[in-house]
């Protein structure tokens, strides 16, 4: 009974002090931003290596992930005869919610492993340790142009993402299954809001970028420095990033679109 | 560091890309395209019910939007509903007689303001503002059938 409350204690105790690191840690990640933009070589090289690498992965899930939408939509509403709506259909799961939050989930597994697994082993081989003997902070060198990265990364993903879906969408529904290409653009534009639906898809991704690099940075800068350590640690990025992607895009929703 | 001019070409068109596609969402997916000005002025009309009006349902003559629905509030002293639509600009010509009416888009469709042009007697156009007098409210689909109902019920 008491080795149950001890337990307990510890556990609470360990995850209150690991979000009072990660906070601290995403206070001095933020401040290193400022010394990232007179050097915009490093970042360029790690918008390589997060975006244009997942490049490929969003296009490709995009595209495909629309034509599904296309003709799911198609079946259901031409029960009601109402295939026209099928662009809005498409469109507004895409740029509301499907866009940001797959290419969030994809980056997670795509880009934030990667992420977690590097900074991890660093922190095993002790480079981290190494550059501050030559006092060179490694949060402001390694880990601010990796977040700014993802940062700027995901919502262009998204908006690829949600792009490349409508042209998926329409290539399975005007292309295959014949709905008419006027009204699938014309119903989509007409109910498609730039400002409620495209510009709230965008605040989406930018948030949810913004979390899943602070996980992913944190996760590696915080793991274990050994083998076993760093693969918990990319475990540990892939399923947080999971729940607080699914979780705030709930939160969010309800804010943006609750009162219609 | 390794760094070499493909990559930055490579982030450069990445970066190109996505903010092509976010261009591409604005003017093709959206309605941002088809708004020609913003520039707006509000007419006011008092419904004695506005049905299932929402805001943002469009305001159009002879099936042409000319604009959308702002805001819709209750009046406290007559408990009739006060309807602002927000009326693109350069439909600036609108006789002061016109009539407002709330229509169905089909038989389960949303609903929208039709406004009929009045024959213009005083030559006066409405203005921001302005208010509708001439209005029928909207067609309750419940009401009418009750009403039907009601006839039926009486006639027999």
């Amino acid at each position: 009974m008491f080795e149950f409350l001890e337990n307990l204690g510890k556990a609470t105790r360990s995850s209150f002090a690991k979000l009072g690191r990660s906070t601290l840690f995403l206070g001095h990640t933020l401040t290193g931003i400022g010394d990232v933009i007179p050097r915009p070589n490093l970042l360029i090289k790690q918008i390589y290596s997060v975006g244009v690498l997942s490049f490929l992965i969003i296009t490709i899930s995009g595209l495909f992930v629309g034509m599904v939408l296309g003709l799911q939509g198609f079946y259901t509403l031409s029960d009601f005869g109402a295939e026209e709506s099928l662009g809005v259909m498409v469109a507004a799961s895409l740029v509301r919610e499907l866009g940001p939050v797959v290419s969030a989930l994809l980056f997670a597994g795509r880009a934030g492993s990667a992420l977690t697994a590097e900074i991890g082993l660093m922190k095993a081989t002790e480079q981290l340790s190494g550059m501050e003997m030559m006092a060179v902070d490694p949060v402001k060198r390694i880990i601010s142009p990796r977040f700014l990265a993802g940062f700027i990364s995901t919502p262009l993903l998204a908006a690829l993402f949600s792009a490349v879906g409508v042209m998926g969408g329409h290539l399975v529904g005007v292309g295959m299954l014949g709905v008419d290409d006027g009204a699938f653009w014309a119903q989509m534009q007409a109910n498609i809001d730039f400002q409620e639906d495209i510009i709230n898809g965008v605040i989406k991704s930018i948030v949810f970028g913004f979390v899943v690099s602070w996980i992913a940075l944190f996760e590696g800068y915080d793991a274990i420095p050994t083998a076993e350590g760093v693969s918990r640690a990319t475990t540990r990025t892939v399923v947080n990033s999971a729940f607080s992607i699914l979780g705030l895009d709930f939160i969010l929703t309800a804010l943006m679109f609750g009162d219609i | 560091m390794q760094h070499s001019k493909t990559q930055d070409t490579l982030v450069g068109l990445f970066v190109a890309t996505g903010i092509a596609a976010l261009f591409y969402m604005a003017l093709q997916i959206s309605n941002l395209g088809s708004y020609s000005s913003n520039d707006t002025y509000t007419i006011i009309a008092n419904f004695q019910n506005s049905g299932g009006l929402k805001i943002k349902s469009p305001v159009s003559i002879a099936g042409v939007r000319i604009g959308r629905v702002s805001s819709i509030t209750l009046d406290k002293e007559t408990h009739e509903s006060v309807v602002e639509m927000q009326i693109d600009s350069k439909y600036n010509n609108l006789p002061d007689d016109s009539g407002a009416s709330i229509y169905t888009a089909g038989l389960l469709g949303e609903q929208y303001i039709s406004i009929d042009p009045g024959p213009g007697i005083s030559g006066d156009f409405l203005k921001d503002k302005s208010k509708i007098d001439n209005v029928s409210s909207a067609i309750i689909l419940e009401e009418m059938i009750g009403k039907f109902m009601l006839n039926k019920a009486e006639g027999k």
